[in-house]
């Protein structure tokens, strides 16, 4: 560990908080892994169709953002899809 | 009319009894009239923690069976003039109880009380359900810990589902010093989380213990918890307490640092 991490390292009661906040906002959408797997499913087939992508590296899950101008956070779904090949129509 | 309150919290241990036991005490201590039911059959608490364990005739279950009078099962405690506790049954099962009789048995006791409380069993089962089922209002309680507040957001979501008037959260076993080294979540921070209206917070103090083993509840008395729970049974009674200072011991420099301060 560097000594800059040292500094920067997270106090143990904000990893909490935002551990629980992430936990929580999959509790209350009713979202279970089930679900979850199914839409990561669905989306690879619908981009599949027109892109070449990293199924393996891919990443879906649903987290909180923050709405422009308020301090409000709303739930929201976040994909990094790595695209491997762009194909050519 | 009394009014209803259901304890409850989702998680086990993180001092629903405890508060029931405190919080009752201390609004008989106010005058109200009061009775504590504990609504955890087959585990039965509340009498030990109210130093009542060895008065029992009858319980929740023979009240509801209809075994014998709601007044016989009573147990009055002899050291407040306003105070009465309905224990469980120690040898039956949650479905001996349905939410329906646990509704009667709070109308049957709105004449003649200001102030009902219901210990809520842990869980969300049927146990969970009997006790809320004549409750207007909850009181949830959590300690800074992710699993506790899981827990009671859980809790909070079934309370609204269940279409609960009044919802408020005691926060309990805070310990500031953790919280000022940011190793604890604060008070403010479970709030944020939870989105409920908070009652009151409760220090982690090791009197709680020790008046738990002597059976007698600390509320009123002159340590930290006691003023805490005294606290949270005046914004009951709809008074204005602000929060309490709970980094009360403070050390000789902090103290001559505040002296300086001032002058």
């Amino acid at each position: 560990m560097k000594l800059s991490d040292f500094f920067r390292k997270k106090s143990s009661g904000s990893v909490a908080k935002d551990r629980l906040k992430l936990v929580l906002v999959s509790d209350r959408t009713n979202c279970s892994p089930d679900i979850m797997e199914q839409i990561k499913n669905d989306i690879i087939a619908v981009i599949s169709k027109y892109l070449e992508i990293d199924t393996d590296e891919l990443d879906i899950k649903i987290t909180q953002t923050e709405v422009d101008g308020t301090t409000e956070a709303v739930p929201a779904l976040f994909a990094n899809i790595p695209i491997k090949n762009l194909k050519v129509h | 009319m009394g009014e209803v309150i259901v304890v409850t919290s989702g998680k086990g241990g993180v001092g629903k009894t405890t508060t029931t036991a405190n919080v009752g005490t201390g609004l008989a201590k106010l005058n109200k009239k009061v009775v504590l039911i504990d609504t955890d059959i087959g585990l039965r608490n509340l009498d030990v923690v109210m130093g009542l364990e060895n008065r029992i005739v009858y319980n929740l279950v023979d009240v509801v069976e209809g075994n014998c009078r709601i007044k016989q099962a009573l147990i009055k405690d002899k050291r407040y003039p306003n105070l009465y506790l309905l224990p469980s049954a120690q040898t039956k099962d949650k479905s001996s109880v349905t939410p329906e009789q646990m509704k009667k048995l709070a109308d049957d006791l709105r004449d003649e009380f200001d102030y009902i409380l219901m210990d809520c069993p842990a869980g969300i089962e049927q146990g969970f359900r009997n006790a809320i089922a004549g409750a207007d209002s909850a009181l949830v309680v959590t300690t800074p810990e992710v699993s506790a507040v899981r827990d009671a957001d859980r809790i909070i979501g079934l309370l609204e589902a269940n279409e609960m008037r009044r919802t408020h959260l005691i926060v309990n076993r805070l310990r500031a010093d953790m919280v000022k080294r940011g190793d604890m979540m604060s008070s403010d921070d479970v709030v944020e989380i939870l989105a409920v209206d908070l009652i009151g917070v409760v220090p982690d103090d090791e009197n709680v213990v020790i008046s738990t083993n002597q059976g007698e509840p600390l509320v009123g008395n002159d340590t930290l918890a006691g003023q805490a729970y005294m606290n949270i049974c005046r914004r009951i009674l709809g008074e204005s307490v602000p929060l309490l200072d709970l980094n009360g011991k403070k050390g000789l420099f902090e103290r001559l640092a505040e002296i300086f301060r001032k002058n």
